[in-house]
């Protein structure tokens, strides 16, 4: 192995902040503090999950594994609520979609074998599944508000003609999982010949021969596929209800 | 000739019929009770849509003061007055598009509160100005209603509709973005009576067409009050709509002030 990343070249790596930093100041972005504020807190959480994880990994215990991807579930499900604009049960449903959709990949990639049950290989995936879900989600809100104030028209006249919710907002809600799932099929597209990815520069970076590494990556493509539309699919059809009321009327 | 097309309306009105009945049965065999009585069923003189009392408030903002009207099976009623008025918000509430805060609003006798919104609105149809047109092609919009109803679309009842609202059995597959306007108000009329409603109401249809289109999209509506037997309500500014209307109610700062309600 050959990380030589030590306190002292973190400390000098510092300076690509102050660069990101002056140009914030200099464009007047006026993102200076958001900046700040987000070093900070990557540089706390990511100290404090480092010895975390070191415990928990030491411990190895099911429990504690659980309680932790549980965790990072519903964290992840509260930042994706962040993004719903007021979408009615943003909360339960973040976390229900995170769930489901880390739950059955986790599920499916330990059948297969890919994976085990051990706190340093779960909690990792985990977090890639959880957070590639909730950037999912995210953006398939995102999409529903936009697209039910774009489409209010088209949606009034097909409830007026008889529609039904589902066939009234049936073209929305597709075009909204689309959306949510772009990044990944993107993203998949161009692994290897544009980036790198995280797990697989990771793999390398520690010493692993790249033809092993990119098995992981071949599984984490797999993976995040799979997350991100289960993730994008329920959220979207548990979503849109949220903008009707009882009386099946539209309500934006 | 003239017997085919006979037979053709006894035929659509046996469909008309089923359409009505159909998702009624659906409907009330889901919720394990029995349909409301119409009308007929009951055998009274009750009107088929009455309003009494009825407000319609956002906020603190009355947009709706105490509106009395009642409506007739197969009447048609004109709706005019000034923008801004509560014409649309009068009869966006009658279409179950938005609900009145207060007062009663039945539909065959029952509040419209006991009726499932969907079936109701399959009964009581509400033509916007300005139709969306949805998909690709005006078949999209013609095969709508028989979606949202799980019906096998009737492609001879459309080419026969397109026909009577002026356009080619070949328009069936026309771009919606190659229609001129008045094409575009008549194709979205069409659609709102593939699968025959009760009601018909109509939100300035006639706006921003020309003389020749309002004039056609006018007898339209005139064919289907009186030989389709539908009831209409339509919003007009149109002089020549306002003088030939047959009952005239209008509405001002959210108030009936005129007319026989």
């Amino acid at each position: 192995m050959n990380l030589a990343v030590n306190n002292q070249s973190l400390l000098l790596a510092l300076a690509l902040v102050v660069i990101a930093l002056a140009i914030g100041w200099k464009e007047k972005l006026g993102i200076d503090r958001d900046m700040i504020i987000g070093v900070v807190r990557a540089v706390v959480q990511l100290f404090v999950v480092g010895y975390l994880l070191k415990y928990v990994f030491r411990v190895d215990h099911v429990w504690l594994t659980t309680i932790l991807i549980l965790i990072i579930i519903f964290n992840a499900g509260y930042n994706a609520k962040q993004r719903s604009n007021g979408i009615p049960r943003a909360l339960p449903i973040s976390i229900g979609a995170i769930l489901i959709s880390t739950g059955v990949t986790l599920g499916v990639l330990m059948l297969a074998g890919a994976i085990k049950f051990i706190p340093s290989q779960m909690i990792p995936i985990s977090g890639m599944i959880a957070s590639n879900s909730m950037v999912a989600i995210g953006l398939c809100y995102r999409n529903l508000n936009a697209q039910f104030k774009q489409e209010r028209q088209a949606v009034l006249e097909k409830l007026a003609l008889g529609a039904d919710l589902k066939d009234a907002s049936k073209d929305i809600v597709r075009d909204s999982i689309k959306t949510g799932m772009q990044p990944t099929i993107d993203s998949a597209k161009t692994v290897g010949i544009v980036s790198l990815p995280g797990m697989m520069s990771g793999l390398i970076f520690a010493g692993v021969d790249p033809v092993r590494a990119i098995k992981y990556q071949i599984m984490v493509t797999f993976m995040l596929m799979s997350a991100t539309s289960i993730g994008s699919v329920l959220a979207c059809y548990w979503a849109y209800r949220g903008f009707y009321n009882d009386r099946k009327q539209l309500v934006i | 000739m003239t017997r085919l097309y006979q037979a053709y309306k006894k035929v659509s009105r046996l469909h008309e019929r089923l359409n009505h009945l159909l998702p009624k049965i659906c409907h009330y065999q889901r919720r394990g009770r029995r349909p409301p009585k119409t009308k007929e069923e009951r055998g009274d003189g009750m009107s088929l849509i009455e309003l009494k009392n009825v407000g319609y408030q956002v906020d603190d903002t009355a947009i709706l003061t105490d509106i009395n009207l009642t409506i007739d099976k197969e009447e048609w009623v004109t709706l005019t007055g000034p923008s801004g008025g509560g014409k649309s918000t009068l009869v966006r509430i009658i279409a179950s598009l938005l609900s009145k805060t207060s007062g009663s609003l039945t539909f065959a006798g029952q509040p419209i509160e006991s009726y499932d919104p969907v079936a109701y609105r399959r009964r009581v149809s509400y033509s916007f100005q300005q139709p969306t047109l949805f998909g690709d092609t005006v078949r999209d919009n013609l095969q709508f209603p028989y979606q949202i109803r799980q019906l096998p679309f009737d492609q001879d009842r459309a080419v026969e509709g397109l026909k009577v609202v002026g356009l080619a059995a070949s328009d069936l597959d026309k771009a919606v973005t190659d229609l001129s306007g008045g094409q575009r108000q008549r194709v979205a009329l069409l659609r709102n009576v593939m699968v025959y409603p009760e009601v018909l109401i109509l939100d300035e249809v006639t706006a921003g067409l020309d003389a020749e289109n309002k004039a056609f999209v006018w007898s339209l509506i005139k064919r289907f009050n009186q030989q389709d037997h539908l009831t209409i309500i339509a919003i007009t500014h149109d002089q020549s709509e306002i003088d030939a209307a047959s009952r005239l109610i209008t509405v001002k700062d959210g108030r009936i002030v005129g007319g026989n309600a």
